[in-house]
């Protein structure tokens, strides 16, 4: 476990930049962590995604894959990947304060 | 006389008429068991088969021999689910109804789910989850001339996450032996940032990759296949060229969850991930690669929640709490090629690490290293698996609930969750 500044606030992360702890999540700091991310701006499509992962954790204690995400309806997989180059589910996960998804484990 | 359904005889189903045909009394509990067909296939034993190192043969054996006397085998197809009413509705007219049901049935490749793969199906992309799948690659890889084989993973899960990473290890090892590694590249692309899932254990698998000389393309999505082009075409554009695909499709759970309405994207099961029963249905069980848990998708893990979810239906029955004791406990032997394999030991909270299995500095098998013993611990596993695993008996010195000790954290990878 780690801190961490992020814009003017310090969170805690684990060692590949999670939060440890969802309470220290703040619009703020998903910009900055978005910032890092290469995301130079988050946009109103941005938060449909990240308050739909946020929602469904809470449900499910689960990060949505980006076959969920792609099935809800909120934002197709071509998109999430224009949206968040990469890893889409990763990193939209990592800017929404939730744990690395957990894949294939 | 009250009724427990299993639905699915493979390695989950079967644990579990065993295990629960001795603890549930015979005159108060009829218990049967429904599959597709009689054919029990050692799935650990297909990445074996494209290498000529096992045939279809050594590896299947019928279903009925592992259902224990006292528990009904149904050869027949289930249509769907009724958790309202109770009852499972079979495609020949039966109706089975039930006071606890078991969801056994597994999970599957589904190539379909991603455009272009079934154009070349069989032609220049080949899959080994299945039988005939490793049988057609086998023949295959016989008359390949040479050129780029690619060994791809198209989105996770995947029942037993390593089985690319031994599969391409494999071919590097096959192609040295023959004297032809230099006609073929090999490439190992994946939609995760790394040779697997945690810190350690990747990078341990990464660096055998690049000793291999096995190229690693990873946040790979395939987006289609453009198999008249060769090629995979990943969302954010980037195309991997090939001139064999070894694909492993996306795996989804049962169709029959999809047509009950009770699966998740992936068709698994909504399932709570330390008790073993369904989120939604008090009396709905499960276990295996039918579940969403976030464990492994592999006969260990199936093995470790068959004992716990024994237990949990015993109290279930008798109105007591569950116990939430499945820990997530996985335990895998790697294959590597030249006769050595790794050994991993994992759950939930912790990833696979170095260390000693199944005592502390004496093992005798090495985790996360190399080693001959551990590549014939597989071996020897086949043997387990039909005498020990299904049956429902222990396996020696391996408890259900995964072991601290003998396990060692590198002090690179410390600053995981625990």
């Amino acid at each position: 476990m780690a801190k961490k500044v992020l814009g003017n606030a310090t969170v805690d992360v684990d060692a590949e930049g999670f939060l440890t702890d969802f309470s220290q999540w703040t619009r703020a700091v998903a910009a900055a962590i978005a910032a890092e991310e290469g995301i130079a701006e988050l946009g109103p499509v941005h938060w449909k995604v990240i308050e739909f992962m946020q929602k469904e954790f809470k449900e499910n204690g689960q990060v949505p894959s980006v076959r969920r995400l792609n099935k809800s309806g909120v934002v197709t997989t071509k998109e999430l990947y224009e949206m968040f180059p990469g890893g889409p589910a990763k990193k939209a996960a990592k800017i929404a304060g939730l744990k690395k998804p957990e894949g294939c484990v | 006389m009250r009724n427990l359904v299993i639905l699915g005889a493979g390695t989950g189903g079967t644990v579990m008429a065993n295990h629960l045909r001795r603890r549930l009394p015979k005159q108060e509990w009829a218990i049967t068991i429904v599959d597709r067909n009689d054919e029990h296939y050692y799935q650990p034993g297909f990445l074996f088969i494209p290498f000529g190192f096992l045939r279809r043969k050594n590896i299947v054996k019928p279903k009925s021999k592992f259902i224990p006397k006292g528990v009904d085998f149904l050869v027949a197809e289930a249509d769907r689910i009724v958790p309202g009413e109770n009852r499972v509705f079979l495609k020949d007219g039966r109706i089975l109804p039930y006071d606890i049901l078991i969801v056994a049935t597994g999970a599957e490749i589904v190539p379909a789910e991603t455009p272009g793969m079934l154009d070349g199906w069989r032609d220049t992309i080949f899959d080994f989850y299945t039988p005939d799948g490793a049988e057609a690659l086998g023949a295959k890889l016989k008359t390949f001339p040479g050129g780029t084989l690619v060994v791809h993973v198209n989105e996770t899960p995947i029942k037993c996450p390593v089985a690319p990473l031994e599969f391409a290890f494999f071919c590097d090892d096959c192609l040295r032996r023959h004297g032809k590694r230099d006609k073929v590249e090999i490439v190992f692309v994946t939609p995760l940032s790394a040779a697997f899932t945690k810190p350690v254990a990747s990078k341990v698998l990464g660096n055998l990759l690049e000793k291999k000389n096995i190229r690693m393309v990873t946040d790979f999505n395939a987006e289609r296949i453009d198999a008249a082009g060769r090629k995979i075409v990943c969302y954010d554009g980037r195309e991997v060229p090939y001139d064999l695909l070894v694909t492993i499709p996306t795996n989804m759970g049962s169709e029959l969850i999809e047509r009950s309405g009770m699966g998740d994207e992936f068709r698994f099961l909504p399932t709570d991930p330390k008790t073993l029963r369904s989120k939604k249905y008090a009396n709905v069980f499960a276990l295996g690669d039918a579940t969403d848990v976030p464990a492994s998708k592999a006969g260990s893990v199936v093995h470790f929640q068959s004992e716990i979810l024994t237990e949990n239906i015993l109290r279930a029955i008798d109105g007591r709490e569950l116990e939430p004791a499945f820990d997530g406990h996985a335990n895998c032997f790697v294959e590597m090629g030249k006769g050595k394999a790794v050994l991993i030991d994992f759950n939930y909270e912790t990833e696979p690490l170095p260390g000693r299995f199944p005592f502390p500095f004496i093992g005798p098998m090495p985790l996360l290293k190399p080693s001959r013993l551990n590549h014939w611990g597989k071996l020897a596993f086949r043997w387990m698996y039909w005498h020990l695993l299904l049956r429902g008996r222990k396996i020696p010195f391996v408890p259900a609930r995964m072991k601290m000790t003998g396990k060692k954290r590198p002090d690179a990878a410390s600053g995981g969750s625990k």
